[in-house]
């Protein structure tokens, strides 16, 4: 029998169900940006009672001049050295209670990381961006040797435990089993790096 | 014989718009999930450093946000082109960072308020001296944990 219409109308029932497949797929794949960024704590205004007393050779300091220049223990530095200078200093270990460590074991420089202290001074002219380099740069070393320290440990990175940790869509009882391993990552190489006040000429 | 007979000239069936809707209320919805309400309109130059070593902020009920850079263009003409702070929607000073952080924490329920962090976006051609004195700030009204908000890329690409 010969079709006396045109094409037929294309039936339009299933649109709504394509429409809303297409509306769930981007609302389960979107998602929203989140702000990232260095994670620092600034030091109590009230100066602690009875400061402890540290040695001067557990202190690795770091000044930065209005022009953006290094000196990293009295020395002039370039910051693409800073990194390994900083996690050198963190596990050199004198003291030899840091059976982890593999530093040089100098005398001269830090005992173990537990004491070790990395005090960041800057000048007021200093740009942010070198700023934020350098803390960069700092945090990174803590992180290489935590990330070591961790592959060695449990086979994976810190950071992307700590990360996973501190995401709350993880689950409960993945989150719990972390909590110990990341706190013990964190006690060996304890996270010390002092803001010093900025000098002022 | 004429199973597939030819159609016939100007003969075009008429396109449905039942669906219409539906794809009008799908973009709706798209846009609705994707898009994050500003708070503030920007009134400085905000182009962060980048950074590796990142960690994410997670819980955006729980941050404050500070911003520092030079004024924009448009207010270039009355506030100069020394970075100054923003504080919500207006240019402050430094002395006002600390009641400001009272007034936002005083703002949020009481069981967060100790689990605060401050987020400081501040432009990377920016100075120190600014920063270190809202540091000092913070340290007053001990808003001790603080993010110095970056992109993520290579440090040293800051540099240049």
């Amino acid at each position: 029998m010969p079709r006396r219409k045109g094409a037929p109308e294309v039936n339009a029932g299933s649109m709504a169900d394509i429409a809303f497949l297409l509306l769930i797929f981007f609302l389960v794949t979107t998602t929203i940006e989140t702000d990232a960024g260095l994670d620092r704590m600034l030091p109590p205004m009230e100066p602690p009672e009875n400061p402890p007393i540290i040695k001067q050779k557990n202190i690795f300091t770091v000044n930065i001049n209005k022009n953006g220049q290094l000196l990293v223990e009295d020395n002039l530095m370039q910051l693409t050295e800073l990194r390994t200078a900083a996690t050198a200093f963190l596990e050199n270990g004198a003291d030899g209670s840091c059976d982890y460590c593999k530093g040089r074991r100098d005398p001269a420089s830090s005992d173990n990381p537990v004491k070790a202290i990395i005090s960041l001074k800057n000048d007021r002219e200093t740009k942010y961006s070198t700023y934020i380099t350098v803390q960069n740069e700092l945090v990174g070393a803590y992180n290489d040797l935590r990330n070591r320290e961790a592959q060695r440990l449990f086979g994976q990175d810190f950071t992307k435990m700590e990360s996973e940790y501190l995401n709350p869509e993880t689950p409960k009882s993945v989150r719990d089993g972390l909590k110990d391993k990341v706190k013990r990552i964190q006690d060996m190489f304890p996270q010390k790096l002092s803001e010093a006040e900025t000098s002022t000429n | 014989m004429a199973k597939f007979a030819k159609k016939k000239d100007g003969d075009l069936p008429a396109v449905s718009t039942a669906s219409l809707p539906d794809i009008v209320f799908m973009l709706l919805f798209f846009f609705m999930t994707v898009t994050t309400m500003k708070d503030s309109s920007l009134l400085v130059d905000n182009t962060l450093p980048n950074a590796t070593e990142i960690k994410k902020l997670e819980k955006k009920d729980r941050v404050i946000y500070i911003y520092v850079g030079k004024p924009t263009q448009e207010y270039q003409k009355v506030f100069g082109t020394e970075p100054k702070i923003q504080l919500n929607d207006k240019f402050a000073s430094v002395d006002e960072v600390g009641s400001y952080i009272l007034a936002e924490r005083a703002k949020k329920p009481p069981e967060i308020q100790n689990v605060l962090t401050t987020a400081l976006k501040v432009d990377k051609n920016a100075n120190m001296g600014l920063i270190t004195d809202i540091k000092q700030q913070l340290r007053k009204v001990n808003a001790l944990k603080v993010n110095y908000t970056t992109y993520e890329g290579n440090a040293f690409n800051n540099l240049q």
